[in-house]
């Protein structure tokens, strides 16, 4: 018996509906193109084009990047699932304004194949494609190995930048430079405390016992440094801020750095701004300047307990497009 | 006893037969699944051969034709990794069956040949990897070594080959997809990729031999 009680029709359709849903909560700024797709209806002439996407189960990622100086489409999947080719190419060819596009999506093995293939039957359409992929994601992988890490919440920043980017600049070049450069300034940890549960049949994503926390775990619930016993959110703070300052992004006294708090889907509000009054110090004290704090659900996995922070490092060039407002259902920047 | 070769008709025949043996076998897949991933490989599995009965339900015009729609069926409802290697196995397949009037054991060692270098060309496992290429792959080696005997005595041994590798992916340490992070912890349970690929040999098999 299907236990988990969500608020469905039939679960088969689930991704279906919440696209559907979305469209609806951009209140006429985006229509819903193909079989899954979603796209800014009034989109900049003569501009390369940015196409984010991904599983569905993550919302408001990757579906709910689209917007005003974020990105011009997203190709949806079905829970969990990496969109298809097919509705990858139909995003493509709605974006794209004779100047190219990007694909931006995080580094999951589905998602790699799905847009390759994509990708080469955007070319065989005659559309020039660049893929630059999102590996935030410190505990997945060492430093060396950078091509084996996951795509998690650091997303939501690169997509901001690479938004502002595809607002203001003229070639795919330009754009793919900017978003690499924001992938490679951005990294990120998580943590979980409970799964979520997958809606067609309610079995839970992986198992956790009530004492233990996963330290490092990724946003499906794969494992990261390992299990660890429950603790107090100031000693769980100091661990992953440990993990997210310690890798290889160099973050001198003086950087300036964007900040994100990211609820995996069911933690609330308070759990993360008390891990936040313990983190921030952590970042005073290393004289890193956060320019700009973020605190929400920005990349979910459905009812997942856990919480993720992520770091991204600006350079005067990343800040003057961060600086730029921007607006989605995911995020908004004033 | 059991069929010399395969007519186009027969091919749609077999390849529905096999969308049958999969679509019943979605609670053993998605549990085999359960071990080392989220679970839901066997509905995956499911929807993409619901997607091939519906695809070939006009039949196919050619051999090649039949797997082609098979893959795009499978890659197009899927999504997911799973969508997209099993999709390409069997285009790839296909594509090596261009201008074949009849499915004996030589079009078999091409399709799972094919099949298996299309899934490589797109990067992203090989062999030990723990994959369904450790089923596909010894069954289509060992396809290329029967392609002179009669297709029920071929498709068996084929068959058993991907069994056979199949239970050898209990021993492999997950290096690619959801599971590779579980590094030690993947030992003992097979690949559910890997589990797929054998019941589809083991089916294509039954069907030859009735």
């Amino acid at each position: 018996m299907n236990t988990s009680k969500k608020i469905l029709n039939d679960p088969n359709a689930c991704a279906d509906e919440l696209l559907d849903g979305l469209v609806f909560a951009y209140d006429g700024k985006a229509r819903k193109v193909g079989r899954r797709s979603i796209v800014m209806n009034d989109l900049r002439p003569d501009a390369p084009a940015l196409l984010v996407g991904g599983g569905s189960g993550h919302e408001p990622i990757y579906h709910g990047l689209v917007g005003t100086h974020m990105a011009d489409g997203a190709a949806a999947g079905d829970i969990f699932a990496s969109p298809p080719p097919d509705i990858v190419l139909e995003a493509a060819q709605a974006v794209n304004r004779g100047k190219g596009v990007l694909f931006l999506y995080g580094n999951y093995a589905g998602d790699v194949l799905n847009f390759d293939i994509a990708a080469e039957l955007a070319a065989e359409a005659g559309i020039e494609v660049r893929s630059v992929t999102i590996h935030d994601d410190v505990c997945s992988a060492p430093p060396s190995e950078k091509s084996k890490r996951r795509g998690v919440a650091g997303l939501v920043p690169v997509v901001k930048l690479a938004g502002a980017a595809a607002a203001t600049v003229d070639s795919l070049d330009e754009l793919e430079r900017i978003a690499r450069k924001a992938v490679d300034n951005t990294r990120s940890v998580g943590v979980a405390t409970k799964p979520a549960s997958i809606p067609a049949t309610g079995v839970p994503t992986f198992e956790i016992a009530d004492d233990l926390i996963g330290l490092g775990m990724g946003l499906h619930g794969e494992k990261g440094v390992g299990l660890i016993p429950m603790c107090p959110a100031d000693e769980l703070a100091a661990k992953m801020m440990d993990l997210l300052l310690g890798d290889d992004l160099v973050l001198d006294s003086g950087d300036e750095a964007v900040f994100f708090v990211n609820s995996l889907g069911s933690t609330p509000m308070m759990e993360l701004l008390i891990l936040l009054r313990a983190a921030r110090p952590i970042l005073d004290r290393k004289g890193i300047r956060v320019h700009q704090t973020v605190v929400g659900e920005i990349a979910t996995c459905l009812e997942m307990a856990g919480v993720s922070f992520s770091i991204t490092k600006l350079d005067a060039e990343l800040k003057r497009l961060w600086d730029m407002p921007c607006a989605s259902v995911g995020y908004t920047k004033l | 006893m059991g069929k010399s070769s395969l007519s186009t008709a027969e091919v749609v025949e077999m390849l529905n037969h096999v969308a049958d043996r999969i679509i019943a076998a979605e609670p053993e897949l998605s549990e085999a699944d359960r071990n080392l991933g989220d679970g839901d490989h066997g509905l995956g599995m499911k929807r993409g051969m619901e997607a091939v009965k519906a695809k070939l339900a006009g039949g196919a015009d050619h051999i090649e034709r039949a797997f082609s729609l098979t893959g795009m069926a499978m890659m197009s409802s899927m999504g997911g990794a799973s969508g997209a290697i099993f999709g390409t196995f069997w285009r790839s397949g296909g594509k090596a069956l261009a201008g074949r009037e009849c499915f004996d054991a030589q079009a078999l060692a091409d399709l799972l040949n094919a099949g298996a270098d299309g899934i490589m060309a797109r990067g992203g496992a090989k062999a030990g990897d723990k994959t369904m290429l450790d089923a596909l792959m010894p069954a289509a080696q060992l396809a290329t070594r029967v392609v002179l005997n009669p297709l029920p005595d071929a498709i068996s041994a084929v068959a058993q080959a991907g069994i056979d590798g199949r239970d050898a992916t209990k021993s492999m340490i997950a290096t690619v997809g959801r599971a590779k992070t579980l590094g030690e912890q993947s030992l003992s349970y097979p690949d559910a990729g890997a589990c797929s690929m054998a019941i589809i040999l083991e089916s294509m098999r039954d069907y030859v031999l009735a």
